[in-house]
């Protein structure tokens, strides 16, 4: 947890980790600082913000509490962009080291499979993946995991092909080492530092697609997610614009404090590298 | 009897359209606990020689036979349990290590791999080993980061020694070496070499230092073998051309009085 450490000391480092870690408090403690269902019908529909301690942000047309609404939301959208990040990083380590250690034909083909989804626009695919499946939370979590494993395995791939041929590795070889403990104990976590770099902006750009796909109808109907508040929203948008609002800053903050923390992580990976 | 025995042995490498041979017909071979110099100017297919042996990068043609067995020949699981018998000191005294390592972890890999002690017993295996090589055995905790080049190249011939060997490849082993560790740890590996019985294929462009650890010599000059043997009749008396350069290039010291018309202050 050093690196951890480390991310806090710089500047950016300290402010998205203090954002992120408030968020994942809420998320972790929204039952408790919200009881109850928060797509219930609380009170009276469309209360002005700030006018009712009961409901300090107000209520939308139905009669939803937006707090509980907003507070909630964080749950969905952390846990469906953290997930979408982990599932993408994965399916990118395990296609990027296949590639780089087995080269050759089986290189091609797999480079030429992430090149065909390179060229797809993520969010599309997203749409046509969902639309096509059913909107649930795990079936976003593959759809935006889908659009975003490429990059990460192309990454790990040049990493790959850099670090085989160290020294060290070929001394591995030399002390007649597995290949498969090659792979995994002395290539892949020299590898994994700029691939975790770059996960941070992974995760931030699942949370805006989930919002996105939520905006459009396509998010799991019995969650609330910040993308649905906002569409919610859109329709009384001249009347009341804090219900679309609301959510929007929520999601703003979120993603700015995720871009802060890999900010932070790039300054301490890059710092480490000068070192060596 | 010889202990290592290369044939014929050729590599080409080709990066688009030009060919180069990188080595031509080179055959040499190794008697127990001796050690032969390969000496050489740079691109002249010594490391190349040196990968081949340890099987990094695969031969064009020819043949090795090591303690009686096709080298060459041996693949997979096989390979990797006779590689305990050919073991290698990098040049790179950082990159030779995976950054991660501790000392302990890297000396306790081979021993881990070939099963040479019992896993309660590698502790003081690795203990002996430091201590072997001139560091305390308390170093095994430090990561590789934290050791400086001497003493990782220490670590680095602890770690080759640990699988018992019977040769041990050198590829420019003290060439990034500070002059006054230089000569430490040659004198380490010679008595090594006496305690054990080691043969050592030392690869180097530096004849001063080949001179003082090899019996014999080996000349390379663009991939073919141009000269061989005992190594004080090839630096007295070299035959090659490539050889006469390579001596040449030795740095003197320049003493006394300047002689000739050259000088006119």
């Amino acid at each position: 947890m050093r690196w951890l450490r480390n991310v806090a000391g710089t500047p950016e480092g300290a402010i998205g980790l203090g954002i992120l870690l408030l968020l994942g408090l809420i998320a972790l403690f929204a039952p408790i600082l919200s009881p109850g269902d928060p797509l219930r019908i609380a009170g009276q529909p469309l209360l002005a913000p700030f006018t009712d301690p009961s409901f300090p942000l107000g209520t939308d047309r139905l009669g939803r509490d937006v707090l509980a609404g907003i507070l909630h939301g964080t749950r969905t959208s952390l846990a469906v962009g953290i997930a979408a990040a982990l599932a993408a990083i994965a399916i990118g380590l395990c296609i990027g080291l296949t590639a780089g250690l087995a080269g050759g034909l089986v290189d091609e083909a797999l480079m030429r499979v992430v090149d065909a989804f390179q060229i797809v626009p993520s969010f599309l695919l997203a749409l046509a993946f969902v639309s096509v499946i059913g909107a649930s939370v795990p079936v976003v979590v593959v759809a935006i995991a889908l659009g975003a494993w490429a990059d990460p395995a192309r990454l790990t791939r040049a990493q790959v092909l850099s670090i085989r041929e160290r020294d060290y590795v070929a001394s591995a070889r030399v002390i007649g080492m597995h290949p498969a403990e090659i792979a995994f104990r002395q290539i892949l976590p020299n590898a994994l530092p700029p691939v975790l770099a770059l996960s941070a902006i992974i995760v931030a750009a699942a949370i805006l697609t989930e919002a996105a796909l939520s905006f459009l109808g396509l998010g799991d109907p019995n969650v609330v997610t910040w993308g649905s508040m906002i569409a919610e929203g859109r329709n009384i948008l001249r009347s009341s614009p804090s219900l679309s609002i609301f959510p929007g800053i929520a999601l703003v903050i979120t993603v700015i404090g995720v871009y802060l923390f890999s900010e932070g992580l790039n300054k301490v990976l890059a710092g480490r590298r000068g070192r060596v | 009897m010889t202990l290592l025995e290369i044939e014929r042995l050729s590599k080409r490498f080709s990066s688009g359209s030009r060919d180069v041979a990188a080595l031509n017909d080179v055959s040499l071979s190794l008697a127990p606990a001796e050690t032969l110099g390969l000496v050489g100017a740079s691109g002249s297919g010594k490391s190349t020689l040196a990968r081949i042996l340890m099987r990094l990068i695969p031969a064009d043609g020819g043949a090795i036979r090591f303690e009686g067995e096709d080298w060459l020949s041996l693949s997979g699981a096989d390979l990797r349990r006779r590689r305990a018998r050919i073991q290698m000191v990098f040049q790179d005294v950082l990159g030779a290590f995976n950054p991660r390592a501790t000392v302990g972890s890297v000396l306790d890999d081979p021993l881990r791999i070939h099963n040479i002690v019992p896993k309660a017993d590698r502790r003081r295996e690795i203990a002996a080993l430091l201590d072997r090589v001139g560091l305390p055995a308390d170093y095994a905790d430090r990561s590789i980061r934290d050791v400086s080049g001497g003493q990782r190249q220490r670590i680095a011939i602890a770690r080759a020694i640990a699988t018992q060997p019977s040769l041990i490849v050198l590829d420019e082993a003290v060439s990034a070496l500070d002059v006054s560790i230089r000569g430490k740890i040659l004198e380490l590996l010679v008595e090594l070499q006496r305690e054990r019985g080691i043969a050592y294929l030392f690869v180097s462009h530096d004849l001063s230092v080949l001179r003082a650890v090899s019996h014999r010599i080996a000349v390379m000059d663009a991939g073919r073998l141009v000269e061989t043997g005992a190594a004080g009749r090839v630096i007295e008396n070299p035959h090659s051309a490539a050889a006469h350069a390579l001596i040449a290039a030795v740095p003197r010291l320049v003493t006394g009085i300047p002689q000739g018309p050259s000088h006119d202050l």
